[in-house]
């Protein structure tokens, strides 16, 4: 099955309740089974540029890099799949561009920008992320997130100072331990997963799962699983309905059939004449 | 602003203690941070983590226990108003951030990292932030990380050392827990009606179905649903997916959300329910 039609995108973002400007930025490019969502900081309109500058450099780049190659490729020095190898790269270019845009201006000076992104093939998804936005995926009933944040409360959690359940009680909520533009450098943490015929991934920025439980959004994306859009406008709802304290944003994909890619000679000549 | 601990006996006030270091320390002796001179009180009885906004009790094996608002205890997350026990004497825990900063700024993601940081393009330092990415559990995180706004956060200016001394420098705690904290999870107000549907008609009449959580789901996902949601304005019903809507008192939905009345009939696949208050 053709990645277009193996997958249903939907995207949706909303400034929330209590912040005048909204300094999430999501994009898709489902011809490339590509999904980019960043959570923006800085002062004035900083955020916006950051989150902006961050999805538009992974989804121009990485579109550009697989437009005559395909994702399996793999890199002869490193073996490293071209898939992986782009989301990587670019997540780096964009902390570059993002970075030397605020040194050079003073009004952007501090700017950066959670980011979260998923790059689909071969039955597999490519997921590359920084900060506290993250990814989830509904396997069944199932929910679970496959992106660990970038927190200083994961980070304690992680090493047993805190519960879970404590955990939501924590005012330390909005500090992330990584970002993209903060530094010259920075490190995405990449991992690909199987994905199954059925399987539903959420992208989001901390608006929703700060303001929603994670037992809300599994009920939220089970109920609503056969319709997309309103699965999206609820999980925002329920964001706004709490109070809506930061923006909130969402990217639902829904795994529909098989995208294998194409191998060998005689599968690659009949994708060939599908185009 | 720090949190602060008021301690108080039979509800005069004794003193006022500003939570201004990583970790204080609550006993008889003197060397105590917060010393009470009391032989109920052990030698070293309790001590508090402070972890930027967040702070842990916790006790140190004391004779006598810790209580927290009349619970004995032995590690707790302290949340604002929480009153601590100890022999006869109370210790109310403040930490009101909402007068420190305005909400908004309070809420900013911010960016932590270590200070030699400053990384200009040509030093090509490492992004990760050594010793403080990945902490195995029981190992002592380094110290030295400030924060570092990027929105407007005048509680947590960058700080040097010259600001250690605030209780808005971030501290990592040298007493590393087992997670066998006590759960204190807010229960949201319980509402005094509950919502249900009952079932009216076919093999299933007379049933009755508590909505209780956020989204109840009629119906089967892939066939034909739709879910009851519970708004702050009330009861919704929505049409998710199916090639049939849902009739409210013999009215197809449309794409909307529909907001119910009490006593509305909801008719889906054949099978009426009825919407009302219970109690």
């Amino acid at each position: 099955m053709k990645i277009t039609e193996a997958l249903e995108i939907f995207s949706q973002t909303h400034p929330g309740m209590v912040r005048s400007h909204n300094e999430d930025s999501v994009a898709c490019e489902p011809a490339y089974g590509l999904v980019v969502l960043a959570d923006g900081m800085g002062g004035y309109n900083a955020g916006e540029v950051a989150s902006g500058i961050a999805v538009s450099v992974v989804v121009t780049e990485v579109s550009h890099g697989l437009h005559d190659a395909s994702p399996v490729d793999r890199d002869e020095a490193s073996g490293v799949e071209l898939g992986v190898q782009l989301l990587r790269d670019n997540i780096q270019k964009a902390n570059a561009s993002i970075f030397h845009a605020a040194e050079s201006q003073p009004q952007y000076s501090g700017m950066g920008t959670t980011i979260v992104s998923g790059l689909f093939y071969d039955n597999r998804v490519a997921t590359g992320h920084v900060g506290d936005s993250r990814m989830y995926r509904l396997r069944g009933e199932v929910l679970e997130t496959i992106t660990r944040d970038h927190s200083l409360l994961q980070e304690q959690i992680d090493g047993g100072i805190i519960s879970i359940e404590d955990a939501r009680l924590s005012k330390n909520k909005n500090l992330v331990t990584r970002a993209v533009g903060i530094d010259a450098e920075v490190v995405p943490e990449i991992h690909v997963h199987d994905v199954s015929v059925g399987d539903i991934y959420l992208l989001c920025s901390d608006g929703l799962n700060d303001m929603v439980e994670d037992d809300d959004i599994q009920s939220t994306l089970y109920a609503m699983q056969g319709n997309l859009p309103l699965a999206a406008n609820q999980l925002i709802q329920m964001a706004n309905d709490n109070g809506g304290r930061d923006n909130v944003s969402v990217i639902l994909v829904k795994v529909k059939g098989k995208f294998s890619v194409p191998r060998g000679w005689l599968a690659k000549l009949l994708a060939w004449f599908e185009k | 602003m720090a949190a602060k601990l008021i301690l108080s006996m039979d509800g005069a006030v004794i003193k006022e203690y500003p939570l201004n270091k990583e970790r204080m320390t609550i006993g008889r002796k003197e060397h105590n941070d917060i010393a009470i001179d009391n032989l109920a009180v052990s030698g070293e009885h309790a001590a508090i983590v402070t972890i930027l906004h967040d702070s842990f009790l916790e006790d140190l094996d004391s004779t006598n226990g810790l209580e927290v608002n009349g619970t004995p205890t032995k590690k707790h997350f302290l949340q604002n108003n929480d009153v601590i026990g100890i022999g006869k004497y109370k210790l109310k825990y403040i930490s009101d951030l909402v007068t420190q900063t305005s909400s908004a700024d309070f809420e900013k993601t911010m960016v932590m990292r270590s200070p030699p940081k400053q990384a200009t393009p040509g030093e090509n330092k490492p992004a990760e932030t050594p010793g403080f990415a990945k902490v195995p559990s029981g190992s002592k995180p380094a110290n030295t990380e400030v924060v570092e706004k990027t929105g407007k956060f005048e509680a947590l200016k960058p700080t040097g050392p010259a600001a250690s001394g605030q209780a808005a420098a971030p501290v990592t705690p040298s007493v590393v827990a087992k997670p066998a904290l006590q759960t204190a999870a807010p229960q949201a107000a319980a509402p005094q009606r509950v919502a249900v549907v009952q079932v009216l008609t076919g093999p299933n009449a007379g049933k009755e179905l508590e909505l209780v959580k956020n989204l109840t789901t009629l119906g089967k996902p892939g066939l034909q649903v739709a879910v009851l949601t519970k708004r702050p304005q009330g009861f919704f019903i929505t049409h998710v997916e199916g090639e049939s809507f849902p009739l409210v008192n013999g009215q197809a939905l449309t794409n909307q959300a529909h907001q119910l009345n009490e006593h509305d009939v909801i008719e889906l696949a054949g099978v009426k329910m009825e919407f009302y208050f219970k109690g």
